[in-house]
């Protein structure tokens, strides 16, 4: 009877509050450098610690340099005081840190499978909405604030109010050039940036069970940008076989709780929605939302006069074809392994358009980093006119770092494209790593599939 | 945390659907280590329109939104930031969960009533008429007689109305949360062992 979701949440309800919410206890946190300080510190001045420092880990990534030989110093400016703080509070309370040099440094949400530090039916939480990413491993991971995650490292709990669940059912076989990030997209335009609102919504079918991890992880990346509470996909042995022996993680799943892990036959879910991934095209954000997507080869809709003002777009113009002046390639949505292997294979004796003025790629941490360059992927990027970076989030979002004059026109392997997301006046289009390459190749948003 | 009974004010006619935390408070006013002083970069892209809503009602306590207020980054600098412009109640027709777990945390009161209530609403604030908002009787009124009820969490409340401090009230049943750990060690050693 109970979903996935039912079977973690009552597995680790310590207890029901007077108020009557659900005191979850919480496995594993991250925290990072953007926000940890203000949660350490604030909870130090209460005169509170740590419960468990074991299960406290804290990444370097959101204004982390990413220029090749980087230090404490930042392009934000004043951003290295939230590093060296969140050093120095992290260290005091005793968490395990992943520092800015360290050969574990990464986006939080790619390290922490990496390093086997989420598990499939733990909670794990952290101040960073992207959260949801892990639930590629059926864990219940979910973004909070600093408040609560003072309250998680104080307490080993959260106060919650169970979501309700919803199942998303996607079935068909993704056509060829078509990926996870375009079937993310796909469901934004179908089912609007609200679609999940108060739902953990579970991803199943054949489109999904097809999906390597690294694809499951970019599927469940942008459940937030579905307002969902979380995105989750069952584990299977493919899941099972990522985390084994990782340094954080059992050497092997074999005890009965791995094997309950699935919503039941005759689950009830709140909600149920479905998308044919067979009928999915290249997607690409034209507006200011992520649910303003549509096919590559189609024109843009009518859609809110804003978003149209802003991007510089009118109703009608065909979305391929539009000069693009940044490619970026990174973040928690599209940085791992597979992502530059596709966009390199793409790339290969290839040379990104004159009118292109800035193409980098990002890895998602030093460990992918270090496999790209074991494989010769630097070269490939480098050789097509990519700058080719150390580990953070990067373009994903602007700190007051590396920006662009206002109107600049990127096309993005990220998660969001709101107003100003990348910078004052940037206009921000989001897409796979494939529509990405093919785009600064062109010099305008292309079809990947029209590569050979 | 401040306690909140009832609240009578201006209320700010903004109204607009799908407002993110990126234009609550941009990424570029997030250099503070500390929740001070980020009122002046609230809503600021909308702000650079001299003509603006917020500018208008400076000082007003109640904001009024469209749905979905409060998508995007889970940046608690987004409650921070309306907190610092003096503002300790939203309408709205719906929130983004985690804005709305991070409003309450720094006490600032969400209320969500039906778009046609909110419509009314924003009439009634853009003609500079005062909103009363009674959180313990759970209903917003108005000088024209207008009365909308309103749910709310009866723990957010309870914490609300008496302003109480929620971690150190889970602090409190610090012997369930222990019995629960040591059950979750046997059976799950995996999970306590983490950095062993």
């Amino acid at each position: 009877m109970p979903t996935l979701v039912d079977k973690i949440w009552d597995h680790h309800r310590a207890a029901t509050t007077p108020g009557g919410a659900d005191l979850i206890a919480i496995d594993r946190i991250f925290l990072h450098e953007r926000t940890g300080a203000a949660a350490l510190k604030s909870m130090a001045a209460a005169g509170r610690r740590v419960r468990d420092p074991a299960r406290v880990f804290v990444g370097m990534d959101h204004i982390v340099d990413t220029r090749p030989g980087r230090s404490d110093q930042t392009l934000m400016p004043g951003g290295q005081g939230f590093i060296s703080e969140t050093r120095a509070a992290a260290k005091a309370a005793g968490l395990t840190i992943f520092d800015v040099s360290d050969p574990d440094q990464g986006i939080v949400h790619v390290i922490s499978p990496e390093l086997g530090i989420v598990l499939p039916g733990c909670t794990l939480v952290a101040p960073d909405s992207h959260t949801c990413t892990q639930g590629a491993f059926g864990a219940l991971a979910w973004g909070i604030g600093s408040s609560e995650a003072e309250h998680a490292m104080v307490t080993g709990t959260l106060r919650l109010t169970r979501p309700k669940t919803m199942r998303i059912r996607l079935d068909g076989r993704l056509a060829a050039g078509v990926t996870a990030k375009d079937l993310a997209l796909a469901l934004l335009a179908r089912f609007g940036a609200g679609g999940g609102a108060g739902h953990a919504v579970e991803y199943t079918g054949a489109a999904v069970a097809a999906m390597d991890m690294e694809a499951r992880q970019t599927l469940c990346n942008m459940a937030t940008e579905f307002s969902a509470f979380t995105g989750i996909i069952a584990p299977d042995e493919a899941a099972y076989a990522a985390l084994a022996g990782r340094r954080y993680a059992p050497a092997a799943f074999d005890a009965p709780w791995w094997q309950s892990l699935h919503s039941d036959a005759d689950a009830h879910f709140d909600a149920e929605l479905a998308l044919d991934a067979g009928q999915v095209a290249p997607m690409v954000s034209w507006g200011t939302s992520p649910e303003h997507s549509i096919a590559i080869d189609a024109a843009l809709p009518a859609g809110p006069a804003r978003a149209h003002d802003y991007i510089g777009l009118a109703a009608g113009t065909p979305i391929a074809g539009t000069p693009i002046d940044v490619a970026f390639i990174g973040s928690c949505t599209n940085s791992r392994l597979s992502d530059l292997r596709r966009a390199a294979a793409l790339l290969k004796g290839r040379r990104i358009a004159p009118g292109i003025k800035k193409a980098l790629v990002v890895p998602g941490s030093s460990a992918v980093k270090r496999e790209a360059e074991a494989e010769g992927l630097h070269a490939v990027f480098q050789a097509a006119g990519f700058e080719w970076r150390e580990s953070g989030c990067s373009l994903c979002f602007y700190a007051g770092g590396e920006g662009f004059p206002p109107g600049s026109r990127t096309i993005s392997s990220t998660n969001r494209n709101f107003e100003g997301r990348q910078g004052p006046g940037i206009r921000t289009h989001i897409a796979s790593p494939e529509t990405v390459v093919a785009s600064a190749l062109a010099g305008v948003i292309a079809d990947p599939r029209q590569i050979a | 945390m401040q306690a909140f009974t009832t609240l009578s004010g201006q209320a700010i006619p903004f109204g607009a659907a799908n407002i993110d935390t990126d234009v609550i408070i941009p990424a570029r006013y997030l250099k503070t280590i500390t929740r001070a002083g980020l009122g002046k970069g609230a809503f600021a892209a909308l702000r650079e329109n001299p003509d603006n809503v917020f500018d208008q009602n400076a000082g007003a306590p109640i904001l009024i939104a469209g749905h979905n207020f409060g998508c995007g980054s889970s940046r608690e600098h987004a409650p921070w930031a309306l907190a610092d412009l003096g503002i300790r109640v939203v309408i709205s027709p719906g929130f983004a969960d985690i804005f709305a777990g991070n409003a309450f945390k720094n006490g600032l009161l969400l209320v969500t009533l039906p778009q046609a209530a909110v419509d009314r609403l924003l009439e009634v604030a853009r003609e500079g008429q005062p909103i009363t908002i009674d959180l313990e009787n759970q209903v917003v009124t108005t000088p024209f007689q207008d009365r909308f009820e309103f749910p709310m969490d009866p723990f957010r409340k309870h914490c609300l109305v008496n302003g109480l401090d929620e971690i150190g009230l889970t602090m409190g049943m610090g012997d369930a949360i222990a019995a629960h750990e040591a059950r979750l060690a046997a059976e799950q050693p995996w999970i306590a062992g983490a950095a062993g």
